[in-house]
């Protein structure tokens, strides 16, 4: 299989533009994702290629563009809608959370609703208590909801071409920290499946699950603790809903040690649900209590203060070794 | 003002004026039924009937082709029967029977019948509008000459989507014809508490929409309304805001309470009650009274069919309760 280098942005944009020429009806929405090409250059090239029609820039109305989404959705058009930052998902709640994710369900399988929410995260650069959230942990708590996290461009392909086949509305959660990691990306069409994590380390001591923006850090921790004989193994979950708890609790069972990483605030944030599972599944197996490495309960500031809000490698590593002992 | 339209209007032939008649009678006996059934505690939740509001979802249907759309509110019985989704069926699903419209998922709340363009009536409040707007772009982009109503109350007039879903229409120019029922009430606060201006019609000129105010107890006069809304959508003209005034029944649902500000306001539809008013005026025409009672009766004998079918179908299964969270899974 050939491949080549690709950042995690291009790997979205060339999913969504095979997908576009495979499926003639797809249609975008957003805003700036005309010819500006989409408020972090993700779509660069596709206004170009497909039109105004289907590369639809409109008016900032979070709430009714994916509103309007959902009527494409429902007519059988695909649709994908960006939202720029997932904190502006807030303003578009209500046609996520009570309209998308039920009427499937409320209207007894008549309608379906294959509609991609694209929300990009920007929680590593700055941008302050408004734009730097990772509100991931909200739509798992949506039932009818799918959510993808990838963490490289690899699974970002695979899990956005999985998205854009399927009838079922999926909120696909993008790190803008990682638009710019590069992998390597086959030429081959590829798809992942939803509702299996990714194994991107093994270790005995200790499991790590990680999401996100903190995979890089989970790995380079991964890395030093090599260094002082501590193996941990890294679990990328890719998906939350479906959530692929089995691989998590194997892992666990042979390490006896469960840490999760996340950048959404502590409370209620992912690793909570994940812990509980993991309580219920497998907790026989624990050798010590499970450990949130996670955002701070804070909003987060715009100072250089917003790096104590999300958990570092080196915190991670800390972490690590006082559990360890 | 009702007199002077009248002498401008098309005749239409008494035929179908006698369906639009029919049709206004079972909403009404269908909604009285639904009130009985809730208070005998089997339609469970809630259920909001659209008494003295009928002639709105008849009137509009009527213009209606039947591949075109619909969506619609809580209220929404009237629009799916007019939308011509079987009364047997929609009662089976206020009582959230297996053989509902929606297999007993929606209940009274959530009715959907994709085979009559019935694309779901909705609980929350102005949220079907912009859902509206999307599937009227799905009609414009496929090149169809489809066109998508909507209905919604006073109420929604008042949210955020509403006005968004104006934009948006207006700009990408989509075949909508957004329907507004006002009742004068959202649950029990009135327009003059929640209305900045006494038209709701006039918030469409702000977006370049055309509007038009009709009397919402007239059935012909929403027919007509709405017929023009549709050609100008079919046309290729873009969206048209028809607001209906009409008066609500005394309560918003059959669940709450009955108080208004003003206890004379509970009984003044009655004065306005669009059925005997249409009566009236097909008599003058020429209607028999033998020709309305004939259809008095098939009206009483179809919702009677539908409250014996949803009585006689079984409730769902508790092993069903997660089918359908994901299509296709």
């Amino acid at each position: 299989m050939s491949s080549r280098v690709l950042s995690m942005s291009q790997a979205i944009n060339e999913a969504i533009a095979e997908e576009m020429r495979a499926q003639p009806e797809l249609t975008l929405l957003g805003q700036d994702i005309g010819a500006y090409g989409g408020t972090f250059g993700v779509y660069r090239g596709l206004y170009e290629e497909f039109g105004s029609e289907r590369v639809r820039d409109g008016p900032l109305c979070e709430s009714s563009t994916v509103g309007f989404g959902v009527g494409l959705a429902i007519s059988g058009i695909r649709a994908v809608v960006e939202l720029e930052f997932i904190d502006f998902a807030p303003l578009a709640l209500d046609q996520i959370v009570n309209q998308a994710a039920k009427i499937h369900y409320f209207y007894g399988g008549q309608l379906t609703v294959p509609l991609v929410i694209r929300a990009p995260i920007a929680s590593r650069i700055g941008m302050g208590p408004q734009h730097s959230q990772s509100l991931e942990s909200w739509f798992m708590h949506a039932p009818g909801l799918k959510v993808a996290i990838p963490s490289n461009a690899y699974d970002a392909k695979g899990l956005l071409k999985t998205a854009l086949r399927d009838w079922n509305p999926v909120v696909f959660i993008e790190n803008v920290k990682l638009y710019g990691s590069r992998c390597e990306v086959p030429e081959e069409e590829y798809l992942i499946p939803f509702g299996r994590a990714r194994i991107l380390r093994e270790g005995s001591s200790a499991t790590i699950v990680a999401i996100s923006a903190t995979v890089p850090e989970a790995m380079a921790a991964a890395e030093a603790l090599d260094e002082e004989n501590i193996s941990v193994e890294v679990i990328d979950p890719r998906t939350l809903s479906p959530l692929d708890s089995e691989t998590i609790a194997t892992s666990l069972r042979k390490t006896g040690r469960l840490l999760i990483m996340h950048d959404g605030y502590r409370t209620c944030g992912v690793a909570a649900e994940i812990s509980q599972r993991m309580i219920e599944e497998a907790f026989d197996y624990l050798d010590a209590p499970i450990v949130r490495v996670a955002g701070i309960d804070a909003p987060i500031p715009s100072s250089p203060l917003y790096r104590q809000a999300v958990p570092t490698c080196d915190a991670l590593i800390e972490t690590v070794r006082r559990f360890m002992r | 003002m009702i007199e002077q339209r009248r002498q401008n209007q098309p005749v239409y032939p008494s035929l179908e004026h006698l369906a639009l008649y029919r049709q206004m009678l079972t909403i009404r006996l269908f909604e009285e039924k639904a009130i009985e059934l809730f208070s005998q505690g089997l339609i469970p939740g809630s259920t909001h009937p659209c008494i003295g509001q009928e002639a709105i979802a008849v009137g509009a249907c009527a213009a209606l082709r039947p591949d075109d759309f619909a969506l619609a509110t809580y209220r929404g019985h009237g629009v799916a029967i007019a939308k011509g989704s079987p009364t047997c069926n929609l009662m089976a699903e206020l009582l959230t029977r297996v053989t509902g419209c929606c297999r007993g998922r929606g209940g009274s709340m959530h009715l959907c019948d994709v085979e009559r363009g019935l694309l779901g009536t909705n609980a929350i409040v102005a949220a079907h509008i912009p859902i509206a707007g999307g599937v009227a772009l799905a009609s414009k982009l496929r090149g169809r000459a489809q066109v998508t109503a909507c209905f919604f109350g006073d109420g929604a007039a008042c949210e955020g989507e509403f006005f968004e879903t104006l934009n948006m229409a207006a700009l990408w120019r989509v075949p909508l014809i957004l329907i507004c029922e006002n009742n004068g009430y959202a649950i029990s606060v009135p327009t003059s508490l929640s209305q900045s201006t006494p038209d709701i019609a006039d918030r469409a000129a702000g977006f370049g929409i055309p509007s038009a105010i009709v009397d919402g107890n007239d059935p012909l006069a929403v027919l007509e309304a709405v017929e023009t809304a549709a050609a100008r959508a079919r046309a290729g003209e873009g969206p048209t805001l028809v607001e209906c005034k009409t008066v609500r029944w005394e309560r918003h649902s059959a669940f709450s309470s009955g108080k208004y500000a003003d206890p004379k306001e509970a009984f003044r539809w009655k004065a306005v009650d669009p059925i005997p008013r249409f009566a009236a005026l097909l008599r003058e025409r020429g209607t028999s009274e033998k020709e309305l009672n004939l259809e008095a009766e098939a009206a009483k004998a179809e919702v009677e069919d539908a409250v014996e079918f949803a009585l006689n179908s079984p409730l769902p299964g508790p092993e069903t309760i997660y089918e359908g969270v994901f299509a296709g899974e």
